[in-house]
């Protein structure tokens, strides 16, 4: 049976690990590098790397960075932030990448979804969003860019759907309203668009609690689901959340 | 020793050649035709869509080549849409015609209710360890089937063994340290 995919977020900021709730306040966590190692070695299904600066500073994703991480562990890596055009797509998975996450560009440019799913395939093609509540949208979500910056005025599912059709091969649900909060993922949208579109949808956003896993793929048939600070901080293991996974009778990987 | 992997454009071949240099083992990606014959172990990659693989085999000339590499007994590794090419025949994109050198058929996984397309995961081989996979289409079970995966109601072909040709629908460069341990028998085999 496939299992359901845990999969940890590293937030790179000016080459280290960081964390911040709402893009502020930010803690240096360590170097990207021994933390994908220590958690590939722990259990990871996957691995996302973000470069968060890139975008604001206007400037291409940090290769070496990217070429370094991927060296280092056997395990799917996802990265994003900085990507602005097809060649950027190319450089990042010659660096040893499998997926691209694109988010704000796919929002201003949604054919850069097309484009680079044939240069790619539409495995290589994840698209990030970031929805918030907002009753002015028919889906009740509105999506928004630039780090929750900006308002779009788009429906979630709608995009959602379209980024689909476009060739989105994953769609990574991170909920503005939960993020940071360690509260819980967002159930309602992350459900509602797993259950609308044909690819795997990646919940995001608001892991504080092994149960809070289980929930989400229980509950809102989260394909895979990404953890940040319950497991940066210490608090919990990779293998902690996994064991509530099995317990709770979610097919999970158990043996790495 | 001398690993060719093969470049025929269908697919970034980066993270084969960082789990082979992990296992301290220099591979060298080519289409020439001359070092991969000379190779000791030859490696048959690929991501995408059938039917432009197949078109970029013949137009840098390696499927006459491809085809008898995989039979000459050197040890030989097809991976994801490498294993499917080594097939019959593939119902991808209206149909294609495959190298031939595996009986059986790769076909779509059907629609079915709960089961997303592509598989893009972790799954079991024979009930056991979890590999990651990658896939739309799949091999059907055949004589030389030696690992069996389930998805979307189907019993699919996830590694095939003939003689010293191995074949594996997963990423086996992408699958962690059981991942490691299959080519680490294929170097040392």
């Amino acid at each position: 049976m496939l299992t359901k995919r845990l999969i940890p977020c590293l937030d790179v900021r000016q080459g280290r690990v960081t964390k911040g709730t709402k893009f502020k306040n930010n803690i240096d966590l360590g170097d990207p590098v021994e933390m994908a190692v220590a958690y590939s070695d722990g259990g990871a299904d996957e691995l996302v790397v973000y470069d968060i600066t890139a975008s604001a500073e206007r400037r291409p994703i940090d290769i070496k960075m990217v070429t370094e991480v991927a060296k280092s562990i056997h395990i799917p890596l996802a990265v994003g932030g900085g990507i602005s055009c097809v060649a950027d797509m190319e450089r990042v998975i010659l660096a040893g990448a499998e997926k691209i996450s694109v988010n704000s560009l796919a929002v201003r440019q949604p054919d850069i979804i097309a484009e680079g799913a044939a240069a790619f395939g539409r495995q290589c093609i994840v698209l990030g969003m970031d929805p918030v509540h907002s009753p002015k949208c028919p889906c009740g979500y509105e999506i928004t860019t630039r780090g929750f910056r900006e308002f779009t005025g788009m429906d979630a599912l709608e995009w959602a759907k379209r980024a689909v059709d476009l060739g989105a091969g994953e769609i990574v649900v991170n909920s503005v309203d939960a993020d940071g909060t360690r509260e819980g993922f967002e159930l309602t949208i992350t459900k509602m668009i797993s259950e609308a579109v044909g690819v795997p949808v990646v919940a995001s956003g608001g892991a504080g609690k092994p149960e809070h896993l289980v929930t989400v793929f229980r509950d809102a048939h989260a394909d895979a689901a990404i953890v940040a600070g319950m497991i940066h901080t210490g608090d919990y293991t990779i293998t902690d959340i996994k064991r509530a996974m099995r317990d709770a009778g979610i097919p999970t990987r158990m043996s790495y | 020793m001398t690993i060719a992997i093969i470049d025929y454009k269908a697919g970034n071949c980066t993270s084969v050649l960082n789990a082979f240099a992990s296992l301290g083992v220099e591979a060298v990606v080519t289409h020439e035709a001359d070092f991969i014959a000379k190779a000791d172990r030859v490696v048959f990659p690929g991501v995408g869509a059938a039917k432009s693989a197949m078109e970029n085999l013949e137009a840098f000339g390696l499927a006459d080549l491809v085809r008898e590499q995989a039979l000459s007994g050197k040890p030989f590794l097809g991976i994801c849409l490498g294993m499917q090419i080594l097939f019959e025949h593939s119902e991808e994109d209206g149909g294609v015609n495959l190298l031939n050198i595996l009986p059986g058929k790769v076909k779509r996984f059907p629609d079915t209710p709960g089961y997303k397309i592509p598989e893009i995961g972790w799954n079991q081989v024979n009930g056991d360890i979890d590999y990651y996979f990658v896939h739309s289409y799949y091999a059907e079970i055949g004589p030389y089937t030696t690992g069996r995966t389930e998805y979307a109601g189907v019993t699919f072909t996830s590694a095939v063994r003939k003689g010293n040709l191995f074949a594996y629908q997963f990423h086996p460069e992408k699958s962690g340290k059981a991942g490691l341990k299959l080519l680490k028998e294929f170097v040392s085999c």
